[in-house]
């Protein structure tokens, strides 16, 4: 029943995706990762290719999580149960609420919504962190499994960071063009330098 | 009919051609339906992605279905929804055909490695952007914190902090609201 279970984690997400399509990443993690579809590295290689594709980054992630998990069908439904909250949500709206950003308490929502989502997408890099550069899985592990120094990947820190202080100095900078840079960077660092 | 047609097309070109999702379609979607079909006012345009914006959801779709409701009502909405979709559906089915295989070289590895290094921090680079669009208060920061141990640390499911995130929002400023209501009372007494 994995297209019934696709169709509800996708639904969910869609629901409680709040601010554009990188909110949703702390809560397709969560999902993803915790039923064992996928490993938090394959899910960033998802993200990488949602990013450097067009189309809306939230679309493009449900449509290769459920191709991974069940063909086409299943990049057919978990594509479209992401959208149908949206999709019901502004129907109902544009029907009914003309007036609905009067409504103070979509903005109160929305102030107490977005730190949140903020401290979770927060909680995700550090795991990336953890996982990228440490090996380990999550941040949890830190406290009891040893670390082993020569398991630490510096260079991939070093990627993150200078494309981090990148991104910072120059916001319109396409992450297409970042991808790329990247990938030739890990490359030459893992295939000719190491 | 012809309208429906139309919108669709446009949908299914803004779906095709812009990359870097909802915020980088607003510019284009503006283009078509304000400057070039003139099927929407600039006034219009500004309330729809307000509107997209702080509705859940993802917000191209929010935008596509919005827009195609004011034009075509339900099948309006249907189609242009339908339009911004389908491109990414078709491209990323066809990249997951082939991308397996990809990944068994060795140097597919290695640039793959380099590019998670980079989401990564452009993951970072997104929290923060998020972060410009909250009200700069002690409680909203509190509330960072909270999200970051609750996900880190106490390993809450994602789907409860967030709800948590909506309540507290809600609940909170109703609790200010109530002070100030009161405040003013009693300096009316005196």
């Amino acid at each position: 029943m994995i297209l019934l279970e696709l169709f509800y984690v996708f639904f969910f997400i869609g629901l409680l995706t709040i601010g554009g399509g990188y909110a949703m990443i702390p809560m397709i993690k969560d999902e993803v990762v915790a039923r064992g579809w996928m490993s938090l590295e394959e899910l960033l290689n998802f993200f990488a290719i949602a990013e450097s594709t067009p189309g809306p980054f939230a679309v493009n992630t449900a449509t290769m999580v459920g191709f991974s998990q069940a063909g086409i069908i299943g990049a057919i439904v978990a594509t479209l149960s992401v959208v149908l909250p949206s999709f019901i949500i502004i129907l109902i709206i544009a029907k009914c609420i003309t007036n609905f950003l009067k409504y103070k308490q979509v903005k109160w929502a929305l102030d107490g919504v977005k730190p949140i989502v903020t401290g979770l997408i927060i909680g995700v890099v550090l795991n990336l962190i953890v996982n990228n550069v440490l090996g380990l899985t999550k941040v949890l592990d830190l406290f009891d499994k040893p670390l082993l120094i020569e398991a630490v990947d510096y260079m991939s820190l070093a990627i993150m960071i200078t494309m981090f202080l990148v991104k910072m100095k120059f916001k319109q900078l396409n992450p297409i063009f970042m991808i790329i840079i990247s990938a030739i960077l890990g490359i030459l660092i893992y295939g000719v330098m190491l | 009919m012809k309208e429906i047609l139309s919108l669709f097309i446009t949908f299914l070109k803004i779906g095709a051609f812009t990359f870097g999702g909802g915020y980088a379609m607003i510019p284009l979607i503006q283009h078509e339906m304000v400057e070039k079909k003139k099927w929407l006012t600039n006034e219009e345009m500004v309330d729809i992605i307000a509107i997209a914006e702080s509705t859940p959801g993802v917000l191209a779709v929010n935008t596509a279905t919005f827009v195609g409701y004011k034009i075509g009502k339900f099948w309006g909405s249907f189609f242009a929804t339908l339009g911004v979709i389908l491109p990414s559906m078709i491209i990323i089915t066809i990249i997951s055909v082939f991308f397996e295989d990809f990944l068994k070289y060795e140097y597919v590895i290695y640039a793959f490695k380099g590019i998670r290094a980079c989401v990564a921090a452009l993951i970072l680079h997104a929290a923060l952007r998020i972060a410009k669009h909250f009200p700069k208060t002690a409680f909203s920061y509190i509330l960072v914190v909270v999200a970051l141990v609750a996900s880190i640390i106490l390993q809450i499911r994602t789907t409860y902090i967030i709800l948590f995130g909506l309540a507290i929002g809600i609940v909170s400023q109703m609790i200010v609201a109530k002070i100030k209501q009161s405040k003013a009372k009693t300096e009316e007494k005196l």
